[in-house]
């Protein structure tokens, strides 16, 4: 019914609904600001861990997640309100894109948001508060670039840029304790790259048993797998064939083709020619001169049996990924057909030496020395499967933001330092804009202001004071101020080593304010009906 | 539905299951019509201009839309109502002929609509409306005709294109970006029109979406840009001087589509059968390299035996390239699209300069750009941004950025955005009305008056006094004679529109008015609905 109190036609489909005006933006920013708040308690280095624990019936729904890793908790949850939807969206995004600053974004996004609901309480129409906030993000991101600093690739201050900013992402994970023991581990690894972006050289292999301390880099290839029985367990100066092809028994590919037999002989007869085939193609892998055969697929006892007998050692069932490793690793090239032993020097790949090791109970294969020595395996150990998933996370945000800064080379100080400058920026630039934009550009100072605030509060400090005397010490000159969380004061960041990568925080400011605005500019929610499903 | 009776008490059953149907009927059946027409019309009302608001739109399976534009609004709605499902095709057909002004049709009839009722409620006849709204059309029509410029669409380094394109994506959630990414547009469509026949192929300007990044980070690329990778990892990943075969028969051996059996009764057959097997592949590739190409694109998948003997020949390869983009490259580069391996020839293959695997963000997503293509210039458009829905609105803004500029190269002439053409048109309406005799008089003002809605409502988005600022700019046409004047959205201090550089293609303004008047013509002429009773 309207107003007037004329029934209207119902226009949408029965269980669909449609909300204008005012109650879809508080559906938004109710949504919004709830899934902020949630993940906002584990920013920075006192932030708290959550435990995901998934529903539904079955053994493998008790699988239990401890996290604080922004992507992985918001990726878990299902939510119904849209506007949470943009905002797990954009941390996904994050993730992939720079694999750091997944929490900021979201809370930033989302206190954005929190200052927006406010201005249009005051009546400030939602199309002046965007562009209040695109100026504030200009103005930001310029203060943001200015204050970084880039340093030679090959110099030892960018060394040590790194081992600090992988130290401070990990020091708000779990390893926190160990972290500089762990960003020594990840800046080694990320070196070995040499500018290369591939993570997949990077090999996270997770052994519960141990300590924390216990995990240690590796700076061959290991390959989660056992040697065949009855093979050279030690092989040095080993030339390897890496292949991916059928030696369980070679299926006819041809369409419709059908084995009738009238006798046994017969059968013995296709018997042989089958196992002549296999023998055949044993001989022309041969031809090879391998000294290691690693196969994707399954190998038969047959085969494998002659090529132990060659004194080849034989490695299947070696999963796809890990092949590729392999063969990126040692420079082979992933064989399916053996007909050019001329080629051999080339396809062949190259290590010093294969040898089975053992790490707490398990067996698996060492490749050490390999021919192409970026790739290297960081070996995890700890005291629980939870943990080892949680430091996978960890490491992995960490080596992320490493490989981001080796491309961008650029820093800037953490500690909230580089927030602290932007909101200044953004309040210097308040005081320029004539119109009620400025109210916008203040509101977007607050919000990037609330991120060491929560950061404090989440350490347990008083987060008006701290601050404040932050703001102030900024105003003095001091250009790399920044938190202390360890004894809740506001220190120097050059003395306490605390840096982040600056294309992390650029594109968490840009897909933070994007969202916001996205979000911002919706004065309709539709929701249509949904989906029957069937219960099977 | 209610029965009629005999004398005998029997009931008429003239339709089917007729006590479960709904009916209704004149007066009753036209004000419900237009009642869920104008609801329609209003959803999309604050979308209009270039303050408009975005819609959130959830679809049956929980995923979020976030857009202003009017055809994906109405699309994503789910309407059911038949007759506001008019509306969703109004907007639909605006979209498929011109491409852009899909909320203002949707708006414009909602305003005639509302026009309509209050006609009916004064006891007009719908069908004198109708003729009525008809004769203005043609009166407005014909005004737009004479108040339109033609603009030279080269001069100045395609200036005016460039405008024409921001003013499309002026109201979009990109605005931010609305000068570069209105380059991106005008140079993409530049590149593939063909400016003699006054044709653009837009099949040509593929757009490509990819997160992450931000919407500054949207390229041109001057080439195709597939989301695929070469089928074997250490396959070369790049090719400059590019020999392309494209083919759309897997590599793996033949399967027939009769049904047949191959038995084999001995071991010779079998070892034959092996052999023969092995020599398909080798065959393939060797077709292939003889040819002369040294990169095959394949529309279907590859066996492993043949993909590595791919690699081996140092033949890179991609496998499952989807249709669209085969076609795609068949056009840009020359190449026939062959079929069946016996028919590669050399002058079969297509050209380029270089192909490469290039890679996006910390994820190995890998993409092939094929770049310097012999024949046509295609190109992509590669759109980044903080997260799929504002990748998915850019894409949808882009594409009416494109359509505007192809329609101004179809036709350069162009009218001034602002509402100033529907208030020039609807004041020489005004003036046409008072020559009608009939009672159509009072459909053609009211024709007018729904003309001014538009003004009005671009006003009221702008959070302007609607009515002051309409009346301001209404006299001021009138008194001086200058039809460019319209509402002064952005605050610029002007209200001349050709100052403020706001460009509509005559055509997108045409159609709007005439779809617009033929949808409400057809709405007035119902007078009867049956529906079944759940409805």
């Amino acid at each position: 019914m309207d107003i007037v109190g004329n029934v209207l036609p119902q226009v949408l489909k029965d269980e669909a609904t449609e909300d204008k005006g005012e109650m879809a933006r508080l559906q938004s920013f109710v949504g919004a600001i709830a899934v902020a708040d949630l993940v906002k308690t584990t920013l920075g280095p006192k932030g708290m861990d959550k435990i995901l624990k998934p529903t539904g019936p079955g053994q493998e729904m008790t699988h239990i997640t401890v996290t604080n890793d922004g992507a992985t908790i918001l990726k878990s949850m299902y939510v119904e309100n849209p506007a949470a939807k943009i905002l797990i969206e954009i941390s996904k995004t994050q993730d992939e894109e720079v694999g750091d600053g997944t929490t900021t974004v979201a809370v930033l996004a989302g206190e954005l948001l929190r200052e927006g609901e406010k201005l249009i309480q005051k009546r400030i129409h939602p199309q002046h508060v965007i562009a209040g906030w695109r100026i504030a993000r200009d103005v930001a991101l310029k203060r943001l670039r200015d204050i970084s600093s880039e340093n030679d690739i090959n110099s030892q201050e960018f060394h040590d840029d790194l081992v600090k900013i992988a130290r401070t992402t990990l020091s708000s994970k779990l390893i926190t304790s160990d972290r500089d023991y762990f960003a020594d581990l990840c800046v080694n690894a990320v070196l070995r790259l040499k500018g290369s972006s591939n993570l997949d050289y990077i090999q996270i292999i997770k052994l519960p048993g141990g300590t924390i301390r216990d995990s240690y880099l590796d700076d061959g290839f290991i390959l989660k797998k056992q040697i065949t029985i009855g093979c050279k367990r030690r092989i040095e100066n080993a030339k390897i064939l890496v292949a991916n092809t059928a030696m369980d028994y070679d299926k006819i590919k041809i369409y419709g083709t059908k084995v009738k037999v009238n006798s046994m002989d017969k059968v013995a007869e296709i018997e042989a020619a089958e196992k002549e085939k296999m023998k055949h193609k044993v001989d022309k892998i041969l031809k090879y001169q391998p000294t290691v055969f690693v196969n994707r697929q399954l190998i038969y006892n047959y085969p494998e049996q002659l090529l132990a007998d060659s004194g080849i050692t034989v490695i299947e069932h070696a999963d796809f990924e890990g092949m590729e490793r392999v063969a990126a690793a040692t420079g082979a090239e992933i064989l399916s057909t053996f007909d050019a032993p001329e080629r051999a020097a080339q396809v062949l790949g190259h290590c010093d030496l294969i040898e089975e090791i053992m790490i707490g109970e398990e067996k698996m294969i060492k490749f050490s020395g390999c021919k192409k020595n970026e790739a290297c395996t960081i070996v995890l150990r700890g005291a629980s499967t939870h943990i080892l998933d949680e430091v996978d996370r960890s490491i992995h945000d960490a080596l992320c933001v490493l490989i981001t800064t080796v491309k961008n080379k650029r820093v800037v100080w953490g500690g909230g330092n580089s927030e602290m400058q932007m909101a200044a920026a953004c309040e210097e630039e308040a005081k320029k804009v004539q119109g009620k934009q400025a109210f916008a550009i203040e509101a977007f100072a607050r919000a990037l202001r609330q991120i060491p605030t929560i950061i404090c509060d989440n350490g347990g400090y008083d987060s008006a004071e701290l601050i404040q005397n932050f703001k102030v010490e900024l105003q003095k000159g001091n250009q790399n101020c920044g938190l202390n969380m360890t004894d809740g004061t506001i220190g120097s960041m050059s003395e306490l080593g605390v840096k982040e990568c600056l294309r992390v925080k650029e594109q968490a400011l840009m897909a933070a304010s994007e969202a916001a605005e996205l979000i911002m500019r919706v004065d309709d929610i539709v929701k249509c009906a949904p989906r029957k499903r069937e219960r099977a | 539905m209610s029965l009629a009776f005999d004398d005998y008490g029997r009931p008429y059953i003239i339709l089917r299951d007729q006590g479960q149907k709904k009916r209704m009927k004149g007066l009753e059946a036209y004000k419900s019509n237009i009642l869920a027409a104008k609801a329609v019309a209003n959803t999309l009302q604050s979308s209009l201009g270039p303050k408009g608001m975005d819609k959130m739109l959830v679809s049956p399976d929980g995923d979020v839309a976030v857009t202003n534009d009017g055809a994906t609004i109405v699309e994503k709605m789910e309407i059911q109502h038949p007759t506001a499902k008019l509306l969703v095709e109004l907007s639909q057909s605006q979209d498929a002929e011109i491409g852009d002004g899909t909320t203002g049709v949707v708006v414009l009839a909602g305003k005639l609509l509302e026009q309509a009722l209050t006609l009916l409620d004064k006891g007009i006849h719908p069908l004198k409306i109708s003729d009525g709204f008809d004769r203005a059309c043609d009166v407005a029509i014909k005004h737009l005709e004479s108040i339109a410029e033609e603009i030279d669409i080269q001069a100045n380094d395609h200036e005016a294109l460039i405008q024409a394109a921001c003013t499309a994506l002026g109201s979009k959630v990109v605005s931010k970006r609305k000068r570069e990414l209105g380059k991106i547009a005008v140079t993409a469509v530049l590149d593939v029109a063909d400016l003699k026949r006054k044709d653009v192929n837009l099949d040509l300007i593929k757009i490509q979406t990819k997160t992450g990044g931000s919407v500054e980070d949207t390229r041109l690329i001057s080439g195709i840009l597939i989301d695929k990778d070469m089928s074997h990892p250490q396959m070369q990943k790049e090719v400059t001087d590019a020999k392309i075969c494209l083919l759309t028969c897997p590599f793996e051996p033949p399967k027939p589509k009769t049904k047949h059996n191959i038995n084999i009764s001995n071991a010779e057959d079998y070892k034959k059968l092996y052999q023969q097997e092995q020599q398909y592949f080798i065959d393939m590739v060797k077709l292939v390299k003889d040819s002369g190409a040294n990169i095959a694109l394949c529309q279907w998948g590859f066996d492993d035996e043949a993909n590595h003997l791919l690699l081996q020949n140092d033949l890179p390869a991609v496998r499952w390239v989807s249709g669209t983009d085969v076609e795609l490259i068949a056009m840009a580069t020359g190449a026939r699209i062959i079929p069946r391996f016996q028919e590669i020839t050399p002058e079969k293959l297509g050209k380029a300069g270089s192909i490469k695997e290039v890679q996006f963000g910390t994820s190995n997503e890998r993409m092939l750009v094929i770049e310097n293509c012999q024949c046509t210039k295609a190109v992509t458009i590669l759109i980044r941004g903080g997260s799929q829905m504002i990748v998915d609105e850019a894409k949808r803004s882009i594409h009416d950025a494109i359509c505007v500029i192809r329609n101004l190269i179809k036709d350069n002439r162009i009218v001034y955005g602002g509402g100033s053409a529907e208030l020039a048109c609807a004041l020489q309406v005004l003036q046409y009305a008072d020559e009608v005799s009939s009672v159509e008089q009072y459909a053609v003002r009211s024709f007018a008056d729904a003309l001014e809605g538009i003004p009005n409502c671009l006003a009221d988005n702008c959070g302007l006094n609607p009515i002051t600022s309409v009346a301001q700019a209404k006299s001021r046409q009138l008194t001086e004679k200058n039809p460019r004047i319209g509402i002064d959205c952005m605050e610029l201090g002007t209200s001349d529109m050709k100052e403020q550089k706001i460009y509509e293609t005559l055509s997108s303004k045409k159609q709007q008015i005439q779809l617009a008047t033929q949808v409400v013509k057809m709405i007035l002429k119902i007078d009867d609905v049956i529906a079944p009773d759940d409805y």
